[in-house]
């Protein structure tokens, strides 16, 4: 009987341990090479050119959060891409945006979402959301190394907390420091000119429908100024990428309906280039 | 000095599968049947919190019998599985036929060496498509062996009496409340002929229902609307209708 246990076929022991419920841990624990942060990268010299998304925007309203990206990325001076995704859902209530190397972004939310994913299947029950956003982090600060060789990628996390019952928005660092933000949020390239413009036109007590305005008119000023960041393209009918999530959850807003948002904000610039104007007292 | 005491392999074997099968037994049974929308699992099982039912990837489902702590390691590893697969390739690389495979080599590598027990669990791998035709139902005996099931299929105590009641009842088609009301009528025949009451909160209820709009087509059936469903006699578009709208207030996938 001995010849015959042999371990062909049969799932490696490192699957059938029991203890973590992490993907994450798992895949370190049964394939390192396979994270993104465990790749040892030749020493070069300067920073190595990659194809780069910009701009994320978040902003909260009654009852929920927008997260809203713009569609460019850039490679030095070049557009790389007119109608990259840089907006994904995360989980059924939560959403992650992106800005930095995008290939490693791509790869950084689809684990992300593997993680969130697997841990909801062995636990049977999701995570919380500050559970996520902490995951999120360890992630980001793995990836510290190839940050520092300037492939560094920086996510901003925005979700429903059903505990809480209100809608909660979370930013990153390279190094992986997170930070909760209070009712907006910009990064990426544009993020100085996005923050700007959120500043003067967010308040509290928007409605989904203003959120996701609010959220295209910050990207309409970042496109504006930051030459990264792309603005909507009403030839090809590429528009920002708007999501929503409420107690009802994820929600991606069709084309149409953000083309409509952003020929609002189009025409409104027609009459005033500079956008809304805020009253100076 | 004494010599080592001879067994035949036959005899071995034997008593390695008397001892698995004894274990099963033990277990309440499981019964899991095609309908029109899909596949359904039903557990007789008290605790809401320890399931015998599980989602393992967008179409496929695990239900398991016999020793806990055994069926709960072969689930957790065969989610790794499909989790580094569809990673790996594509999610739609993930298929209940490769992980039934691997639940087969490990039982059976488990079941024919010396060194380990044999596990005491019976499993079941379905995978629902995007029709009934293409609905896949593998079922694992203890021993490593695997069972191309169609229409339904009864593991666990009293499997053998449950399967020939079921077989001779089940018809293709049937809508969800049919298919629940007739595996809890064969979850309440006991060994000797008799007949026992099941109710709602006493049965773990799931299903792989291929209208579901998400990728995810793995749901758990709540007490609430589980008993609203064996209630009902007969109206089927009611059924239906229940289903769907759980559907999408209960999005988690959970």
């Amino acid at each position: 009987m001995a010849a015959n246990s042999h371990e062909q076929g049969r799932l490696p022991a490192a699957f059938l341990r029991p203890g973590s419920s992490s993907f994450l841990d798992f895949l370190t624990d049964h394939a390192p090479e396979r994270l993104p942060g465990h790749r040892a990268l030749p020493p070069v010299e300067g920073a190595v050119e990659a194809v780069h998304g910009t701009t994320i925007v978040a902003a909260t309203f009654t009852g929920g959060v927008v997260l809203a990206g713009d569609r460019r990325a850039t490679m030095g001076n070049m557009i790389a891409q007119r109608d990259i995704e840089k907006v994904f859902p995360a989980d059924e209530y939560s959403a992650v945006g992106i800005a930095g190397t995008a290939g490693l972004a791509v790869e950084l939310v689809k684990l992300f979402q593997l993680e969130l994913e697997h841990f909801e299947k062995v636990e049977g029950h999701t995570l919380s959301l500050e559970g996520k956003a902490n995951r999120l982090s360890t992630m980001i600060r793995g990836n510290l190394g190839m940050a520092m060789q300037g492939l560094a990628v920086v996510p901003l996390f925005a979700g429903y907390d059903l505990e809480r019952g209100a809608a909660r928005i979370f930013s990153y660092d390279v190094t992986g420091g997170r930070s909760e933000e209070h009712g907006f949020a910009a990064i990426g390239s544009g993020s100085l000119f996005a923050r700007g413009s959120l500043k003067k036109l967010h308040r509290p007590d928007l409605s989904e429908e203003q959120a996701a305005t609010v959220a295209v008119q910050a990207l309409y000023d970042a496109a504006d100024d930051d030459s990264a960041t792309g603005g909507p393209d009403f030839a090809r009918r590429i528009y920002p990428i708007v999501t929503v999530i409420t107690e009802d959850g994820y929600r991606r807003l069709g084309g149409t309906e953000v083309g409509e948002i952003a020929r609002a904000v189009y025409d409104g610039r027609l009459q005033l280039p500079d956008g809304p104007q805020a009253p100076a007292v | 000095m004494s010599t080592p005491f001879y067994v035949s392999p036959q005899q071995a074997m034997a008593d390695r599968a008397e001892y698995a099968r004894k274990g099963i037994a033990r277990g309440r049974s499981l019964v899991v049947l095609q309908y029109a929308d899909g596949i359904v699992f039903v557990a007789e099982n008290p605790s809401r919190a320890l399931h015998k039912v599980s989602e393992i990837y967008d179409r496929i489902a695990f239900a398991a019998t016999g020793k806990y702590n055994e069926y709960e390691s072969l689930r957790i590893g065969g989610t790794r599985y499909a989790d580094l697969r569809g990673f790996t390739y594509d999610r739609t690389d993930v298929t209940a036929r490769g992980l039934a495979n691997l639940y087969a080599q490990t039982l059976g590598n488990i079941f024919s060496s010396a060194a380990e027990k044999p596990y005491e669990v019976e499993l079941l791998v379905a995978e629902v498509g995007e029709t009934p035709e293409d609905d896949e139902i593998y079922r694992l005996p203890h021993d490593g062996s695997i069972i191309d099931e169609h229409g339904s299929v009864a593991v666990g105590g009293n499997a053998d009496q449950i399967s020939s009641y079921l077989g001779q009842r089940h018809r293709e088609g049937m809508d969800l409340g049919e298919v629940l009301r007739l595996a809890v009528d064969s979850l309440t025949r006991e060994a000797g002929g008799g007949e026992r009451e099941l109710t709602a909160d006493q049965l773990e209820v799931a299903v792989l229902d291929r209208t579901r709009p998400q990728t995810r087509k793995f749901k758990r059936v709540p007490v609430r609307q589980l008993a609203s469903l064996l209630e009902r006699n007969g109206s089927s578009e009611a059924a239906a209708e229940d289903t769907s709208d759980s559907a999408t207030d209960d999005t988690s996938g959970d």
